[in-house]
């Protein structure tokens, strides 16, 4: 991968009927990147994670992973080849234990066939033995490891939050996109929640790509920010120069119901 | 003696005792006993494979019935002499080649496995192209055309008129060697990490697709085996009750079933066998409201319908006051026999 | 064919349709509000088919004050259904209620298979339904003509009440955003009940023509009427009124000219409706006139 595109959104375009979510949305990642898109609500932010995960398929517009075209790849397709995801409003296997959940995303992995483990072979058991494992680690690098037998509904709100994260780099991705991950959480447990997103991309070596109303957050955090509003881009770069862009300004100000949220 | 390997030795006991009460019942049972027990087995083999789709994928499938009439007759045409087949195909000749094909009892349960799942992979691309109540209602619109092609393929099925005297094969030890095999493969599958992949689509299929998982692949899969092991049952249900006709596996069927699982706890293998036996014990039981009765000089004509009436209440009420049914989502381990008995 | 023949088979189908159409209607209203296949809809039909029996039998109503009651008191059958089976699970999954919608229908079933007994009851069919005209040598039962009529004038009404009326509104507004509508303050509760109401009186009107065109009523004889009703207003585009209506007219047209002109199809009629449901499903989920329903990440 020594010249080639690490991640590349071209033109992205998602139409709802009348409705342009987005329009023409472009984005370049390099490897190793930590990525802000802001924008008020109903900019289409969550429309563009969609398009690259493949829960939707863009009216128009391309998304490049790796050299390879991943347009309508259905999402397990897309997941299976790095690119994870967690969910704005969140979405765990509530009536499953903590650690199933995180051993879930272990699955589209496994090398072992269905009839292995039908018949209780050696290289399945081992298998499932592995993740196990694995996913009592990933949950104590995340601090959750005393919950691992608990209802992934029992758990609090800022935790299910954790688990989700927990759940998506269970799956071992390059790329992780987090749909705001610091909605309903404390200032305190916001200020973590930086330190946490910058020590797992450090530890696997990530690229984030994150949503986030919580401008504190975000300008501490991301080292390039997009904004969003009404589906198009208005701006881009560093956290400095996008709080000073005009645009920006007054998109937030424009309409002080969204500057809140 | 480690935990596994006395769970293991547990559950080879439990087995065993399981035959020694058949062989009890064998002994000295009545026709009557004999009888519930084998309901009981069918019942245990079509609920614990129905849970698979409705309680573990969390896809509320309404067709097991069309399983389990392909079974049947597949069984039962492999069963029956050629001769016999002539003799009752009289509207139509049986096509070739079930008109001469003659198979011994267990090769004709696994083809009838087989058939309901060759008619459950064609069905399965519309059927999970869809979900929640469209789902419901293809499955349901599935078990109707089966229905109506029993009537109208009267060269193959004998319409109508059905089959009639098969030979009663089905011993308690063939229904309940089947059904312990049944809950033995399901409760492997569920707790395996493809049954885990089915759970997390029943939780939240976005979220499972998006962690990896391809629900059409996980759907189909349980759907096929539910429908093998169902098939199995339906020719169990055919060499038990010797005479099969397309009135006898209709919606009703799928009714009983989904009473099973809902009662028994929807998501529970533990819990649909416990549904099954009760079912199949109280619906017997329950029979005297509809045969008519003499209390002394007083004479009570049948009540045909008062079954289900009682049933469907049953139902309803379960649904709406008590959701989780008798077991909830639990399963039934001997860790948490161990841990009751000490914790008292 | 003949063209005397076809005629006769294309005013049976549009016959045959409007009532598909009728009782589509229900369905489509409840589900448009709920999301949910109200599975006892169908045996509404025997509902007020046996309602009215009694009332003219029993208490000796002329069949115009009869028929209207029966419809009234289907009406008020479904309100009562909403009521038991699914009022209390409006916050459960969505599993739960469609089992409760079953056990519903059963349970309607058979109670009246207990109350009433299995042995169909014949439907007394006044004079002048019953009537045969002949139009250019086309003899046609005058029911058949009243039927289509009366589809358009109760349509009509109904489109009135959900267009024109407070109600109305407050019930396209919940069936468009039920969130929102529980937020403006409106009582969502009577909103349903009056949605159940509508579907189920339109029904009762479908139950009485339908006992009229076949006058054997028992107490299953609103299964399969029900469930081709419902894939009418999957045909239709499921939550829309009109479209329930044209998808009944399309469907009654296509299973009486299926047999008319293939009459070795006949014995497949009731697959037919299911082949046509599921290749609705496949290409067109969204029917005719639907609008897609989508789900929100
Ligand atoms: N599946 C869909 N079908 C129809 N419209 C949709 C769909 N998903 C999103 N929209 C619409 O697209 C627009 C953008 O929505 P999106 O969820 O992407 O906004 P967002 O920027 O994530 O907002 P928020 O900050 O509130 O999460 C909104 O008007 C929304 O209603
Ligand atoms: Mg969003």
């Amino acid at each position: 991968m020594a010249n080639g595109i690490f991640f590349e959104a071209k033109n992205l375009t998602m139409r709802f009927g009348g409705l342009v979510a987005v329009n023409n949305f472009s984005l370049k990642l390099n490897g190793g990147e930590l990525m802000g898109l802001i924008g008020p609500n109903g900019a289409g932010k969550t429309t563009v994670f969609n398009m690259i995960t493949g829960t939707l398929v863009p009216t128009s517009g391309k998304v490049i992973w790796l050299d390879e075209d991943i347009t309508g790849l259905p999402p397990h397709e897309i997941t299976a080849r790095g690119i994870a995801r967690t969910f704005q409003n969140v979405r765990l296997f509530v009536d499953m234990t903590v650690q199933e959940n995180v051993m879930v995303s272990f699955h589209h992995k496994i090398k072992a066939s269905f009839w292995q483990a039908m018949f209780g072979l050696r290289k399945y058991t081992k298998e499932e033995e592995r993740i196990r494992e694995e996913s009592m680690t990933l949950l104590r690098q995340v601090g959750l490891a005393h919950l691992a037998g608990e209802k992934a509904g029992a758990l609090a709100y800022g935790q299910q939050r954790r688990l989700e994260i927990a759940r998506a780099l269970a799956t071992s991705p390059k790329l992780l996109l987090l749909d705001e991950p610091a909605a309903g959480m404390n200032p305190q447990e916001t200020m973590e929640l930086a330190d946490f997103v910058r020590e797992i991309r450090d530890t696997f070596d990530l690229t984030i790509f994150l949503i986030e109303h919580d401008m504190k957050f975000v300008m501490g955090l991301c080292e390039r920010i997009k904004v969003l509003d009404y589906g198009n881009t208005i701006a881009e770069g560093t956290p400095d120069e996008v709080q000073n862009n005009p645009e920006v300004i007054k998109a937030y100000l424009g309409e002080p119901k969204n500057a809140a949220g | 003696m480690t935990k596994e390997r006395r769970n293991l030795l547990l559950n080879i006991a439990s087995i065993i005792s399981v035959y020694i009460i058949l062989w009890f019942f064998q002994k000295y049972g009545t026709e009557y006993q004999i009888r519930i027990l084998n309901n009981m087995a069918v019942f245990i083999t079509l609920a614990v494979s129905y849970n698979l789709v409705n309680g573990i994928c969390g896809q509320l499938h309404l067709g097991p019935n069309a399983f389990i009439t392909i079974g049947a007759y597949t069984a039962a045409l492999l069963t029956m002499s050629p001769a016999e087949k002539q003799m009752s195909f009289i509207i139509k000749p049986l096509i070739w080649p079930f008109s001469v094909i003659q198979a011994p009892f267990p090769v004709s349960l696994i083809a009838a496995g087989i058939a309901a799942t060759i008619f459950a992979f064609l069905i399965s691309f519309p059927v999970f192209r869809v979900r929640g109540d469209y789902l419901a209602i293809v499955t349901l619109g599935f078990g109707e055309v089966i229905r109506v092609l029993c009537n109208a393929l009267q060269s193959v099925t004998n319409g109508p008129l059905g089959l009639k005297g098969l030979k009663p094969y089905t011993t308690i030890w063939w229904s309940w060697s089947i059904a312990i095999f049944t809950v033995i493969v399901i409760q492997k599958l569920i707790n395996s990490s493809w049954g885990r992949a089915m759970k997390a689509i029943r939780e939240n299929e976005i979220a499972a697709q998006a962690m990896g998982i391809n629900p059409f692949k996980h759907l189909m899969m349980a759907f096929l085996i539910s429908a093998f092991f169902s098939g199995v049952a339906g020719g169990l249900l055919a060499h038990l009750i010797t005479t099969i006709s397309p009135t006898l596996f209709t919606f009703f069927l799928t009714f009983n079933l989904l009473i099973i699982i809902v009662v028994g706890g929807l998501g529970s293998t533990t819990g649909a066998v416990i549904g099954a036996m009760l079912f199949a014990w109280g619906g017997e039981a329950l029979r005297v409201v509809e045969s008519p009765m003499d209390i002394g000089p007083v004479h009570i004509p049948g009540i045909p319908g008062m079954r289900m009436v009682l049933f469907s209440v049953i139902l309803m009420l379960v649904i709406i006051f008590a959701r989780r049914g008798i077991t909830g989502r639990n399963e039934f381990s001997w860790d948490w026999l161990f841990s009751k008995l000490s914790g008292k | 064919m003949t063209t005397k023949i076809f005629l006769q088979q294309l005013t049976n189908g549009i016959s045959l349709g409007s009532l598909y159409g009728l009782v589509a209607i229900g369905y489509t209203m409840v589900y448009g509000i709920l999301r949910l296949i109200n599975f006892a809809h169908g045996d509404l039909l025997m509902v007020a088919s046996y309602t009215a029996i009694y009332g003219i039998a029993m208490f000796t109503l002329p069949w115009y004050i009869s028929f209207p009651l029966a419809i009234i008191v289907t009406g008020f059958v479904g309100i009562m259904l909403d009521k038991a089976a699914y009022k209390p699970l409006r916050d459960a999954p969505r599993i739960s209620l469609l089992i409760s919608a079953i056990g519903a229908s059963f349970l309607l079933e058979n109670l009246a298979l207990v109350v009433i007994g299995g042995v169909p009851k014949a439907f007394p069919r006044p004079e002048i339904f019953a009537k045969v005209v002949s139009i250019h040598g086309v003899r046609i039962q005058v029911l058949t003509i009243y039927t289509p009529i009366i589809t358009i004038l109760l349509l009509f009404g109904l489109l009135f009440i959900v267009y024109r009326t407070k109600a109305g509104k407050a019930m396209r507004a919940a069936s468009m955003d039920f969130e929102t509508t529980r937020l403006m303050g409106i009582d969502l509760d009577r909103i349903i009940a009056f949605t159940f109401l509508l579907g189920s009186t339109m029904a009762g009107a479908g139950g009485i023509m339908w006992a009229l065109k076949y006058p054997q009523v028992n107490p299953f004889m609103g299964v399969i009427p029900g469930l081709k009703a419902f894939i009418a207003a999957v045909l239709g585009g499921i939550g829309n009124i009109v479209g329930a209506v044209i998808g009944g007219f399309l469907l009654g047209l296509a299973e009486i000219l299926l047999v008319a002109f293939m009459p070795e199809a006949a014995q497949y009629r009731d697959a037919f409706a299911f082949v046509i449901l599921i290749l609705v499903l496949l290409f067109r989920p969204t029917g005719i006139m639907g609008e897609p329903i989508v789900d929100k990440t």
